[in-house]
């Protein structure tokens, strides 16, 4: 692998909200042996820009991206929703300026990023050929898909095996699971009712496991489902699956 | 029906209303609960279903691409059937047009079989206007029609209705608009049917002129189909003297031979079953067989300026199945009315902004009515892809401005600069990760309450983990 | 100008971006779906058939040609049906053992004349195994398509193996457009309660098959 020159790509929510689930990234890898980069440049995607209807303020942000990420074999991100915006938006997006005129640059390097990234899991699994990391996580799971991961880029069942293969994992199965939590970005704050009843029925799902941990490899849906059970008083503690993954017998998770 | 979508509050406004409504939600989840699991196995007996739906949206993108020549084959071979084909720009003209068309049969009642073409344009309204009474004989739009309502699903408009309620309705109302519903009369779906059967039938036996709507039309034969399941429509179809039939133009599709696709997959999309139980195809008319005029009413009503869009036009790929309202997280939740349009769900929030523009409050909020979860495009039968058009939609009401996207667009371009600026990011993530204590887990003053009135604010970190980087890692220089 | 110059200049300023070159036939369209799921054995498609048919409420029976007759005259006697419409065409000797009064369609029966028989006994153009569609064209021995809609019980003879295909695409190539056609699929039914399917609205609430092998 050190052939490789790999990137990290933490995303913005992680790197200013979740930096234990970045940190978490950079310790399965390099357990695995992967040395794993970080590009200052980057930003944000500009996901939240494109999905609200701002694609031309997102435009420059690509444009970061694609720079910060210039050169990179793999860029790697905890995020399935932020690779889907680099995988399935950026060549839009790209094709979309060349069409009106802003030359065709943009939409080369986009879609030579989309042929690069990788969602977390699908790293592991896919290109390092990896599912039992090593880790040691003695807790009941339950694992949430996320829209994103699982309709948009296909994950499947990468996370389940790497959560199956955790030693001392019990995982359940979450009744409902591909249903969304109803975050959607900016649709928790224009359509607040539909989205809190969204994520009130996951949760209910979720707690009705019996589960300690609710699972999942997208924080921006756990952060609205933490805000969700914190309000509530609830013991169910959301977590992503690459802090599960860092977690083992000599340093385990507390 | 006296139902209207004007004045209609926005998306989030009613959808709000329709989350506190415990008997809707129990009956959308009931109802959209049973078809989903009924739908995902009746997919599942086709391992062609990629391919069937490829060659669907295919078809479709055909026939878009080349509408205008489409539409004049279809004209020339439904005349040449003994058909007559007229032409409506506007929902105003396809009412005109059918009004003047049943007054000059001297009649003054048509059954109508379901339709969403002639729900678009009001056609009921404008011909009560006109004293002409039109009797719904779909179940759901009977339903609907009885209880005063609009409809609230393309596929089963009384979705928001329980068997309980629909039992009340037909026992309150059956008796003001013909044969009354039979006493006692208990809730059970057999015999609610039943009821309606005894309401109707009158009125089929008697009917000279019948209004439908078309699922396909086929442009090398003049074929038009409807697809159904109680036999409404093939009374409707077959004993009137006068058939009028308005459908939309994107309907068209080019050869006989299409149908074998989407009569696979509309069926199974739809009702989730091998095939709907009753189907009627028919190309002008026929000495001796069902009506001796025919009449197709092409409409148009938006249609064209959603064919100019080229990311929005796959809409009019549609062939009205609602699977995509039945996976839903939203529309489960919000209900159909909401949507404010005879079209809700995910083909309603990227169909009515197109048809009818996005001038209104309500329709310039119905872009946003999704989480973009993606289950709407997975089950969609000729692949629209509902997100896609949802978010390029969202640029077009983002781009017009007013009711708060003024200021949105300047907070994103002040967040774009920051975005653009990767020091003053760092600082920003540094300065809230040290004020951090200072954080309340709720926003304070009004218009803050859409993200904490239902949830706490995310805790910020003790320090990014750019800085965390910076002290424990080292950059390489860039390959 | 006309409403319809109006719409077809809308169409086409509309696909400004469509290439003038391009022709309707240059915009792909694969065919690689299935022209059928199942194998094309004789048999097995009698079978599936009559799985398919009796899954929708449709009643199935089975017999060799020369037990027609009597297969009629004994559903329609089980039926309780003391009237029967008879469309032209239809072969004499079905109904040659039914006790039964016959109601022909010359001169043409009133709706009200169908609404008040019991039953009726047609053919078909062809019925389609994979999904238990029985198919009327109008053709001799059918009618026209009033006379299988108002009585409230069908019975219809499908002759095998002539007249059983296995797929849609297999039916829709066999069927002409010129031809009023009527695709059924067990009793009318209706989903507009809860979702729940319900046998029995307005068509014929009972569907009797006869499947005929030779």
């Amino acid at each position: 692998m050190n052939s490789l020159r790999v990137a990290l790509f933490p995303t913005c929510v992680n790197d200013a909200v979740h930096p234990a689930t970045a940190i978490a990234t950079v310790t399965v890898l390099e357990r695995l042996g992967v040395e794993v980069d970080f590009p200052f440049e980057q930003t944000c995607c500009g996901q939240p820009q494109y999905n609200t209807g701002y694609r031309r303020e997102a435009e420059p942000l690509v444009r970061r991206m694609t720079q910060a990420f210039g050169g990179y074999d793999h860029v790697v991100a905890p995020s399935g929703s932020c690779v889907a915006m680099v995988r399935d938006n950026y060549p839009r997006l790209g094709s979309r300026a060349a069409a009106e005129g802003r030359g065709d640059d943009l939409a080369d390097q986009a879609r030579s990023l989309a042929g690069r990234v990788h969602e977390f899991t699908e790293f592991l699994v896919d290109v390092l050929g990896v599912t039992d990391v090593g880790a040691y996580f003695p807790h009941t799971v339950t694992y949430h898909p996320s829209c994103h991961g699982l309709r948009a880029l296909g994950l499947g069942d990468r996370p389940r095996r790497l959560l199956e293969a955790v030693e001392g994992l019990e995982l359940v199965e979450l009744p409902g699971a591909d249903e969304c939590c109803g975050f959607g970005g900016t649709f928790a704050v224009k359509n607040p009712h539909v989205s809190a009843a969204m994520g009130a029925d996951k949760i209910r799902n979720a707690e009705a496991t019996g589960a300690r941990v609710l699972c999942g490899a997208d924080n921006s849906c756990l952060m609205h489902l933490d805000g969700m059970l914190r309000r509530q008083g609830s013991d169910l503690r959301p977590l992503h699956l690459a802090e599960i993954l860092a977690s083992t017998r000599t340093e385990p998770l507390q | 029906m006296t139902g209207t979508y004007l004045g209609m509050p926005a998306f989030p406004r009613a959808a709000a209303a329709a989350t506190q409504d415990t008997r809707l939600r129990a009956n959308l989840t009931r109802a959209t609960g049973t078809i989903r699991a009924k739908r995902a196995q009746a997919i599942a007996e086709l391992d062609d279903w990629t391919q069937l739906r490829a060659a669907g949206a295919a078809i479709k993108d055909r026939t878009l691409r080349h509408l205008d020549h489409y539409l004049e084959q279809l004209e020339a071979a439904v005349t040449r059937a003994g058909g007559v084909v007229h032409w409506a720009a506007d929902a105003t003209e396809a009412n005109r047009i059918v009004a003047d068309l049943i007054k000059a049969t001297g009649e003054s009642e048509v059954v109508k079989v379901k339709s969403m073409a002639t729900q678009e344009i009001g056609l009921n309204e404008a011909l009560a206007a006109e004293g002409i009474t039109a009797y719904e004989t779909d179940l759901a739009e009977l339903i609907v029609q009885l209880g005063d309502d609009l409809p609230s699903h393309i596929l089963v408009p009384a979705i928001h209705k329980n068997r309980a309620e629909i039992r009340d309705i037909f026992s309150e109302s059956m008796s003001q608009w013909g044969r009354p519903a039979p006493e006692p009369l208990t809730d059970d779906p057999a015999e609610l049917a039943e009821a309606a059967r005894l309401h109707l039938r009158e009125k089929f036996l008697r009917a000279k002129v019948a209004v439908s709507g078309g699922n396909f039309m086929v442009a090398e034969t003049g074929t038009v189909v409807v697809v159904e399941s109680e036999g409404n429509g093939r009374m409707c179809l077959t004993l009137p003297q006068t058939l009028i039939s308005v459908v939309g133009i994107e309907k068209v599709v080019p050869t006989w031979r299409d149908l074998e696709v989407f009569l696979q997959t509309l069926p199974r999309s739809s009702t989730a079953e091998r095939m709907n139980p009753y189907t009627s195809m028919w190309s002008g008319t026929t000495e001796g067989d069902g009506p001796r005029e025919f009449h197709l009413v092409l409409l148009d009503n938006g249609r064209t300026a959603t064919l100019t869009d080229e990311v929005g036009r796959q809409a009019l790929r549609c062939i009205r199945c609602s699977a995509c309202l039945n996976v839903c997280p939203v529309y489960e939740r919000a209900g159909g009315h909401a949507y404010g349009s005879p079209y809700p769900g995910p083909i309603g929030a990227i169909l009515t902004p197109q048809l009818r523009g996005t001038s209104t409050e309500l329709d310039a909020s119905l872009p946003y009515a999704s989480s973009l979860c993606g289950a709407c495009y997975e089950v969609c039968p000729v692949a629209i892809d509902i997100p896609e058009v949802l978010v390029h939609l969202r640029e077009r009401v983002a781009e017009q401005g007013g009711a708060g996207h003024r200021l949105e667009k300047a907070a994103i371009r002040a967040a774009g600069w920051v975005l653009d600026h990767p020091a003053v990011l760092a600082a920003a993530e540094r300065t809230a990760s040290r004020t951090r204590r200072l954080h309340p887990r709720r926003l304070p003053g009004p218009g803050s309450g859409a993200w904490s009135e239902s949830r706490d604010l995310p805790r910020i970190p003790a320090a990014p983990f750019r800085d965390w980087w910076r002290a424990n890692r080292t950059t390489k220089e860039r390959p | 100008m006309s409403s319809r110059d109006m719409v077809l200049g809308r169409i086409r300023r509309a696909l400004s971006d469509v290439p003038r070159q391009e022709g309707p036939e240059d915009v792909p369209v694969a065919r690689n779906y299935r022209a059928a799921h199942t194998a094309h054995d004789p048999g097995e498609l009698l079978d599936l058939l009559q799985d398919h048919l009796t899954e929708y409420r449709a009643t199935v029976h089975r017999c060799h040609r020369a037990a027609v007759p009597g297969t009629v005259a004994a559903v329609l006697a089980r039926r309780g049906a003391r009237t029967v419409v008879v469309p032209q065409g239809l072969p004499e000797e079905w109904l040659s053992q039914a006790v039964i009064e016959q109601l022909t369609d010359t001169p043409p029966l009133s709706p009200r004349a169908c609404d008040a028989a019991d039953s009726v006994v047609t053919g078909c153009a062809l019925a389609i195994a994979e999904t238990g569609t029985i198919v009327l064209d109008g053709g001799p021995g059918q009618g026209r398509r009033a006379l299988s809609l108002i009585p409230d019980h069908h019975l219809c003879v499908v002759r095998a193996p002539q007249q059983v295909v296995a797929s849609v695409p297999a039916a829709v190539a066999r069927l002409s457009p010129n031809r009023p056609l009527t695709w059924i699929s067990g009793p009318s039914a209706t989903s507009d309660i809860e979702l729940e399917r319900v046998e029995g609205v307005h068509g014929p609430r009972i569907l009797d098959v006869v499947l005929v092998h030779p």
